[in-house]
């Protein structure tokens, strides 16, 4: 259950079931060895398994880019794979590449920041503290079966149309689902471990710091990714509807000038700058996790 | 049956006092009666082991005296002084390890030394020595994920040492471990033990570990959980694979058995 909770924060927050996540129950030992909850981690193999994965990967690209050419040439109203190339060379040239790419990553990654990094002492207190956690959970719960864009209208009216909503937005989605995660890890800290620490003479400070903030990072660390995909898929959306700049904004106005290329040069964009940012995480995931025992 | 339970001694003379401590929680909207009304003396560097079936209380009664549970009524005394939470002074070792699995063997050991404030150098020298007498100094840079069961409750056993308690609570440390490991690790506990003494208390399931450990077996009971018997062993130390095998073993072995296995339920243990 400690592997599996996380992840579902990741699609969306399970409809009729709003307190599943973070009213888990505090399960005991078994969360010590068990506490792996990095999800769709690929599975760690021998040098030659991990070589043939990777030909394997590259395979798959090349074929699907083969396919996408064979279509855009047989009466799809697709870009070749050369035009969008194409596109993203004169695109960059422009400059405007550069100009989208910058405001897009500034946004994402302030209210991603923010947001986590306010969502890990909400998360703390939450699972440390029951006054807290009375007090902060009804929000939390409320606010995360909202999608962080439905609340754009509302935001662009109090906030203007300033880069404040759009960041906003992102900070909420962040936050929504870093919190969750957080406060998941802190209650979920083996019993055992604390009582270990309490009788080698530990006192409640130095419980928290030493055993509950170590035991944590590996839930903290997914919070921290789901909360990066939905700050990048709200981030988008968000350009879609309001802003003068960014990959979402030239999208749309591609679309409104039937421009495909650029479209699909957006797509790509957000789909490897979201990659990175990703594998950039499960890097610091695996160098911070690594001691945990897998099954 | 209760009659074979010591009487309170003047606690004075007591390294642990257990006096008349009962502990009831709530289950399913009554009371389940964990510990009634539990005495047990247990003398300085004596080495006490406690069996019986589960739901005795055997692992509450450790987890009053470690200060990780309050007594319903009653005392629980260490050196004369009332169990006020856990402290140092009382070493605990868990049945699941409970190694820090971020942290290498060596600083799990050092873990206690940290929290109690000793610089570096000591620390390190202190762990070094403890590593080695559990045998592990291979291992003192590895990760707990890395060691075997055996290997992690030598370094749980190690850790608790290098805080040096006066008492060590282990509970059914060697429960989760396979036979063969087990019986290596109870020889060598029991030299660790003789080289630094300390006062003991083991709770085990295995009659066969509670004898050969001990200089007395404290027999338990259930519902309500009390104790049942008191065994003297009065084997030598060290206690080698001659004296496991020894006819006189064997008749200690026979007598903690029945005690364990074949107990008379409490007929009167509301009236006492």
């Amino acid at each position: 259950m400690t592997a599996s909770t996380p992840r579902l924060a990741r699609n969306g927050p399970p409809p009729g079931a709003p307190a599943a996540a973070a009213a888990g129950p505090r399960s005991g030992r078994d969360t010590g060895a068990a506490g792996q909850p990095g999800p769709g981690r690929p599975t760690r193999r021998r040098p030659p398994a991990r070589t043939l994965l990777l030909v394997l990967n590259a395979c798959s690209i090349v074929a699907g880019v083969a396919i996408w050419w064979i279509l855009s040439l047989n009466g799809f109203q697709f870009p070749t794979p050369p035009e969008v190339v194409e596109k993203a060379v004169q695109l960059g040239r422009d400059g405007l590449l550069r100009q989208d790419v910058l405001a897009s990553l500034g946004r994402v990654l302030t209210g991603f920041l923010l947001g986590s990094a306010a969502a890990i002492p909400v998360g703390f207190l939450m699972g440390w503290y029951t006054v807290a956690r009375g007090l902060f959970e009804p929000w939390i719960q409320f606010f995360r079966t909202i999608p962080p864009l439905a609340l754009l209208p509302l935001v662009l009216v109090l906030m203007g149309i300033g880069e404040l909503p759009k960041v906003f937005v992102i900070f909420l989605a962040a936050f929504l689902a870093c919190v969750i995660s957080t406060y998941q890890g802190v209650v979920s800290v083996d019993r055992t471990l604390i009582n270990a620490a309490r009788v080698l003479g530990a006192k409640d400070g130095t419980i928290f710091v030493r055993v509950v903030v170590p035991a944590s990072t590996p839930f903290i660390l997914v919070g921290m990714r789901v909360g990066l995909g939905s700050a990048w898929a709200t981030l988008v959306a968000a350009e879609l509807l309001a802003a003068q700049v960014g990959l979402g904004y030239r999208m749309q106005q591609a679309q409104l000038y039937y421009d495909l290329a650029t479209i699909f040069v957006g797509i790509i964009l957000i789909g490897v700058l979201g990659l990175v940012m990703d594998r950039l995480l499960l890097l610091a995931e695996s160098r911070l996790t690594g001691w945990q025992e897998r099954r | 049956m209760t009659t074979t339970t010591p009487t309170p001694a003047p606690a004075a003379t007591a390294k642990i006092s257990v006096q008349e401590v009962s502990k009831t929680f709530p289950l399913r909207g009554e009371d389940f009666v964990a510990l009634d009304r539990v005495s047990l003396d247990i003398a300085d560097n004596e080495f006490v082991t406690v069996v019986g079936p589960s739901g005795c209380g055997k692992s509450t009664l450790m987890n009053v005296l470690a200060g990780l549970e309050e007594p319903t009524s009653g005392r629980a005394l260490v050196d004369g002084k009332d169990v006020a939470g856990p402290g140092p002074d009382r070493g605990v070792i868990f049945q699941q390890y409970a190694l820090f699995p971020w942290l290498t063997v060596r600083k799990n050991v050092e873990f206690g030394l940290k929290v109690a404030g000793l610089p570096a150098a000591e620390r390190r020298e202190r762990a070094e020595h403890f590593i080695r007498l559990v045998g592990l100094d291979q291992f003192a840079d590895a990760l707990p994920k890395m060691l075997s069961g055996g290997m992690k409750q030598r370094c749980a056993i190690a850790r608790a040492y290098a805080v040096d308690p006066s008492i060590l609570l282990m509970d059914e440390p060697f429960g989760a471990l396979d036979a063969l490991t087990r019986v290596t690790l109870q020889e060598q506990l029991l030299e660790t033990w003789s080289r630094e003494k300390r006062t003991v208390m083991f709770i085990t399931h295995d009659v066969d570990e509670a004898v050969f450990l001990a200089n007395r077996v404290v027999v338990m009971a259930a519902r309500p959980g009390r104790i049942y018997d008191v065994v003297d062993v009065g084997l030598p130390y060290p206690r080698t694979e001659e004296v496991r095998l020894s006819p006189e073993f064997a008749r200690l072995r026979n007598r903690v058995w029945h005690s364990v296995y074949h107990q008379t339920p409490a007929l009167n243990a509301q009236e006492g």
